[in-house]
């Protein structure tokens, strides 16, 4: 592994030694002594370690919003990394001024995160990924405003966005006051940096880092670990002949704003939202999401029901293909060999299908499911012609409910059918009881979540009181 | 190891290995026993964070295994209390029995509640010259703080300087539990001789400290006819952890609120502090008085659903009344239950939103709303009297700049704001004149922790005092230097009567220096007219109470258990808010925790004692989609109180109360799904429970029973 990372750090270009699996966080703290960025939790769960992370394509820099906590120093090698420091000027900035006119900050510590944010969405408003500003906090967390000031801010900020829509973005941006202008100059002097090739040693590798670093962080830096994701300037999910293909660095964004998927399954980004947040989505890769093998893993749930298939690879640059449904064992065990990696994975894009996902946690957003499960389902003359179930949260892997989704093809779409295919997912499932809930309450939330399925996706004719 | 200094244990204490504030019953490093898990045995000092951590992965202890309780009923029956039991009593409800019309017993239980300040427990130390140390602690306490380094180091109080700039949070957790963090890097640094830092790790914090109480309580509930409550008795069973901290003062505030908003002549209350093998429970937003109204809500909620009336219509006939006495023997001025409850009803139409709810109810399968009104009432001043001071010192500097020093610690509830605005609107002069220092114990001592919502009255009325006293000076200056005896000092300029002087505020200061005036003041306040016998449990402990009341809708999902709610609609008591941004936040912020505690924030322990809800990705608090859609708050317009300071009533924690809603609203929803089932009262109301209720009769199933199989992140 190349020894120095190289990127810029606010308006300062930073070489260091330091080692890649660093956190971000540490090295920003700690090393370049920026104390802006707060920790709180250090598994990206509260957000008062955001920052934003600018990565070149062509011409132009796109910013987005990531945890520092679980961010490997060597990942930002290239990028332009912005703390809350980068973002002040002579006078307070937009998203700032609104943070103070309406109050929005009181014991402060969570504060920064939460300017950090709402200027990654100014800085890069999709739609695909945002409704409003108010949905870049979503993985910020504040214990003493209940939040009502920090949505009238933020509805503020949508407001003076809308008056300043003309011209080049940037220059809008800078000129408003949202921004600093040494931005200008990023894309120019990111182009300087010379990219760094992501090392094939045998070393254990990690992609995004949102998983791994949870509550391991220490572990890591003791660890030989190899970095997928550096130096990823390019699109990482592209459509290929009925299919989508994503390459093993594409994050759960870049998934969220495929328009292949958008066109094809109307509340995309309705289930998109359900899963982590902007900043963990925006650094966690769907390949990880995979290996990690979570029994509750909503990535894998959702490309279990999708049908995905994988592409692996070894060392020696063997490649291999598997569907995923084939792919998990036993609890975290899965057919991945000590020296291979999931280098692609392929999803059909849907047709005719309909698709459904439903998740159930404590807090509906960022939380990790109780139960969550995906459904994908072709109905011709009230007939199931094709149908794969899929359910995470009840058994040691994440799965692919083999027996219901076979009990269903072909038969028709009744309240018989489904009442009886209900009893045979509960012969497919074996949960136990843990922070996440009972095993008892988890049969019964996993038979209400498979009703749903149907009462959503067929609400003429399947109705919630004929099946409860 | 490499870079590892020293490790501290017991036997390197110089003085007491002794934290406990109210009871000394808690060692700073277990000695020989450990009685929670997460009680700390040691301190390893090293060159970072991350070695430090290290080594202690390498630490391997040896132990045998003790019985361990968790549960306080258990721990009641075996004789493991803190404190003898404490019981309020008015009337006789024994005689009143059998007059009642209804009575109904039953059992409640209430979880605690993870404090959860972003940031998480802190503090550095380092030594000074002459054996002194240098203590910076992100504390709501910084004497205790004082006193308790002093008496592990062996040191008189004056050789230790706490200072406090501001907290990231604190809620009650850094009331009594910051103190232990502080305690160990002064021993450290003291030792060493060189500076100490510490932060404690999110799950270190989560694991180690101490939360809100969880309660079990037993209660019974005498009723006419007509829907009065005769009689109110309730047994609380307080889950106080393995040492006291302040359980025996959150005991007593939960003593003093056990009938809420509510006029019950005949009350007995009796609350027993029962020691467990959990983190020694401390201070939350409330202190106890939360637990004690949900019991009585649980009460009137449960005897509403047998008599088969809305509970409101209890609430609303029983409230207090002016001149009013409560069973610990106070008599009740400027009642406002009554008044807020109906200027709630003028502005948001309760009824009227009954009625919506019943007509979507009636068309509605699938989703069903429910509705809970909330009022509160909620008693200011510490219940301890003697904590009731505290201390104010101004300087002004002969280029007109002030500097305010007081016991009061910033922790986002805006006491520095207020603070400001006494000492601007005292003096007439504008905020870039003045600075509020850190609380620092040099400067101010014997500090009474910033808590019990009194940090703004205490220390107000201390700065308006030392103000005054400082501004009287400068007037005589003004009066001798103009020949006029009716001056007054408004936006940084000197006014005889109505007409602008030629003479400004700085150079009346500097006049007052020339002239050897003193431009300094330390002033002490003590409330007025409280005080409180123990030993009748009668007395007159509040200085005066806040009331409000709020209207929580909700909608549940009756199909997957989940729930969101649609609006919380309050007229909140805050007297004449001297702040009203600073004093909004204070109720949004609050009534979002106190919905958080009830709904989604659940702490789980296993039968061993082990935390498995020990992180955020297993504890959840709100976050900016589970907050209501709306919240609106109206102010109702009264007087406020001569002891509030500049009338502004105190409104830190006041507002948690109305969260207590949040939990009756989903329960009204899930009666409407699900009327015949009989429904346990156990807070929070998790999706889970929502879920198991909705389906009580096909489901059996015991929510206590968890295994721990898999309590990490997956």
């Amino acid at each position: 592994m190349e020894t120095t990372t190289e990127f810029i750090l606010n308006e300062e270009l930073v070489k260091t030694a330091e080692p890649k699996v660093l956190t971000l966080l540490d090295f920003i703290r700690y090393r370049a002594n920026l104390r802006g960025t707060k920790i709180g939790c250090r598994e990206g769960d509260c957000g008062a370690c955001t920052v934003l992370i600018g990565r070149r394509m062509g011409d132009e820099v796109f910013y987005e919003s990531a945890t520092s906590c679980l961010t490997p120093l060597g990942n930002v090698h290239g990028k332009h990394v912005v703390t809350v420091e980068g973002l002040n000027m002579d006078k307070l900035n937009r998203v700032q001024q609104a943070m103070v006119d309406f109050s929005g900050t009181q014991c402060g510590i969570c504060t920064p995160g939460f300017v950090v944010s709402l200027c990654g969405y100014v800085l890069n408003p999709q739609k695909e990924l945002y409704r409003s500003a108010k949905d870049a906090v979503d993985g910020n967390i504040c214990r003493c405003t209940g939040y009502k000031s920090i949505e009238r801010a933020a509805e503020r900020i949508d407001i003076e966005l809308a008056n300043c829509s003309d011209g080049p973005r940037l220059k809008q941006l800078i000129k408003n006051g949202f921004i600093p202008n040494y931005f200008e100059e990023i894309a120019k002097r990111l182009k300087e940096i010379e990219p760094q090739q992501a090392p094939t040693n045998g070393a254990k590798p990690v992609g995004g880092g949102t998983d791994v670093y949870v509550q391991k962080h220490d572990k890591l830096q003791t660890m030989d670990i190899a970095l997928l994701a550096m130096d990823e300037n390019k699109n990482r999910v592209h459509p290929q002949n009925g299919q989508l293909i994503i390459d093993k660095t594409a994050t759960a964004t870049d998934l969220m704003k495929s328009p292949d998927l958008i066109n094809t399954i109307p509340a995309w980004y309705d289930y998109m939202k359900l899963i982590s947040s902007h900043p963990i989505r925006n650094i966690g890769t769907i390949a990880g999401n995979l290996v990690n093998a979570s029994p509750i893993g909503d990535f894998t749930i959702i490309l279990l029901a999708l049908g995905a298939g994988l592409e692996i690879e070894n060392l020696e640059g063997n490649l291999r293909r598997l569907p995923l449904k084939e792919f998990y064992f036993d609890y975290k065990q899965t057919d991945l060999k000590q020296d291979e990696i999931i280098s692609r994975i392929f999803i059909p894009i849907p047709k005719a299908e309909k698709f459904h996902f439903e998740k159930v946690c404590k807090r509906q957003y960022l939380d990790i499911a109780s139960v969550n499960t995906a459904i994908k389902i072709s109905v011709e003359a009230d007939v199931i012609v094709d149908i794969n179930l899929s359910i995470g949260g009840v058994s040691a892997v994440p799965l692919y409910l083999k027996e219901t989704s076979a009990f269903l093809l072909g038969k028709n779409l009744n309240y018989n059918n489904i009442v009886t295919a209900e009893s045979v997912m509960q012969k497919e499932i074996s949960p136990i009881g843990d922070a996440r809930g009972s095993a008892d309450y988890k049969r019964l939330l996993a038979k209400r979540l498979f009703f749903a399925h149907f009462i959503h996706l067929f609400p003429e004719i399947i109705k919630m009181k004929e099946l409860v | 190891m490499d870079g590892i200094e020293a490790i501290f244990l017991h036997s390197d204490i110089p003085g007491a290995n002794q934290i406990g504030g109210i009871v000394p019953d808690e060692p700073l490093f277990a000695e020989d026993e450990l009685h929670f898990r997460g009680q700390p045995i040691g301190l390893i000092v090293g060159k970072s964070e991350l070695l430090c951590r290290l080594a202690r992965e390498k630490i391997e202890l040896q132990y045998d295994e003790l019985p361990v309780i968790t549960d306080p009923r258990e721990a009641a029956q075996k004789g493991h209390l803190i404190v003898p039991p404490r019981t309020f009593e008015m009337g006789n409800p024994d005689q009143i029995w059998s007059e009642c019309a209804y009575v109904f017993e039953g059992k409640a239980d209430v979880n605690g509640q993870e404090h959860l300040y972003i940031e998480s427990q802190g503090a550095y130390a380092w030594p000074k010259e002459d054996g002194c140390i240098f203590v910076a602690s992100s504390t709501q306490g910084p004497t205790a703080v004082q006193k308790t380094v002093a008496l592990v180091l062996d040191i008189p109080m004056h050789k230790v300087e706490v200072n406090v700039q501001r907290l990231g949070g604190g809620f009650g957790g850094k009331e009594d539990q910051a103190t232990a963090w502080a305690v160990m890097v002064a021993l450290a640094a003291f030792s060493l001789g060189r500076p100490v830092k510490f932060s404690m790790h999110r799950m270190d914090d989560m694991l180690m400290t101490g939360k809100r109480h969880p309660y079990s309580s037993d209660y019974k509930i005498g009723l006419s006819k007509d829907l009065k409550i005769l009689a109110y008795e309730a047994t609380h069973y307080q889950n106080a952890g393995a040492a006291a901290d302040l359980s025996p003062a959150v005991l007593e505030r939960t003593l003093f609120h056990s009938t809420n908003a509510y006029f019950v002549p005949n009350v007995r209350a009796t609350a027993l502090s029962c020691k467990t093998n959990l983190p020694p429970n401390t201070a939350f937003r409330g202190f106890g008085g939360p637990q004690g109204k949900f019991i009585i809500e649980c009460a009137i909620a449960h005897a509403a659903e047998k008599i088969d009336v809305s509970p409101d219509t209890i609430q609303r006939k029983n409230l207090l009344s002016e001149g009013d006495i409560m069973s610990y023997g106070q008599k009740m001025e400027g009642v406002l239950a009554t008044p807020t409850w109906e200027e709630c009803e003028k502005l948001y139409g309760i009824e009227e939103m009954k009625t919506e709810i019943a007509d979507f109810n009636q068309s509605s399968f699938r989703f069903k709303k429910g509705l809970a009104v909330q009022p509160i009432c909620f008693g200011i001043s510490f219940t301890n009297t003697m904590m009731n001071h505290a201390r104010a010192l101004v300087h002004v500097y002969h280029d007109g700049s002030v500097v305010v020093s007081t016991g009061a610690v910033e922790m986002g509830q805006g006491v520095n704001t207020k603070l400001l605005q006494v000492a601007c609107e005292t003096f007439g002069i504008s905020p870039d004149r003045v600075k509020i220092e850190s609380t620092n114990t040099l400067r101010i001592a014997n500090t009474s922790p910033t808590a019990a919502s009194a940090g703004a009255d205490l220390n107000g009325k201390a700065l308006q005092m030392a103000c005054n006293c400082v501004l009287d000076r400068l007037k005589k200056v003004a009066e001798d230097a103009l020949g006029t005896d009716n001056i007054s000092i408004r936006d940084n300029k000197i006014f005889s009567g109505d007409k602008e002087t030629p003479m400004s505020w700085n150079e009346l200061v500097q006049l007052a220096f020339s002239k050897r005036v003193s431009l300094s003041e330390h002033a002490h306040y003590a409330t007025p007219i409280i005080h409180y016998d123990k030993s009748k449990e009668k007395g007159h402990p509040f200085a005066y109470h806040v009331y409000g009341t709020a209207v929580i809708c909700v909608t549940v999902d009756c199909l997957k258990g989940t729930y969101h709610f649609d609006s919380v609609k309050l007229v909140h008591d805050g007297g004449k808010s001297m702040n009203l941004p600073v004093d909004n936040g204070q109720i949004e912020g609050g009534l979002v925790q106190g919905i958080g505690w009830m709904t989604m924030e659940e702490l789980l322990y296993d039968k061993k004692g082990r935390l498995m809800s020990n992180a955020l990705s297993t504890y959840k608090v709100p976050d900016i989609y589970s907050v209501p859609k709306e919240i609106l708050i109206a102010h109702f317009d009264s007087d406020g109180h001569e002891l509030a300071i500049k009338k502004s009533k105190a409104v830190g924690e006041p507002p948690l109360m109305y969260g207590l809603g949040a939990y009756f609203a989903i329960r009204n929803a899930v009666k409407a799904f699900n009327p015949a089932a009989n429904l346990e009262f156990n807070a929070p109301y998790t999706p889970e429970k929502v879920l198991m209720d909705l389906c009580k009769k096909q489901v059996s199933t015991t929510f206590q029973d968890i295994q721990v199989e898999d309590a990490g992140i997956s």
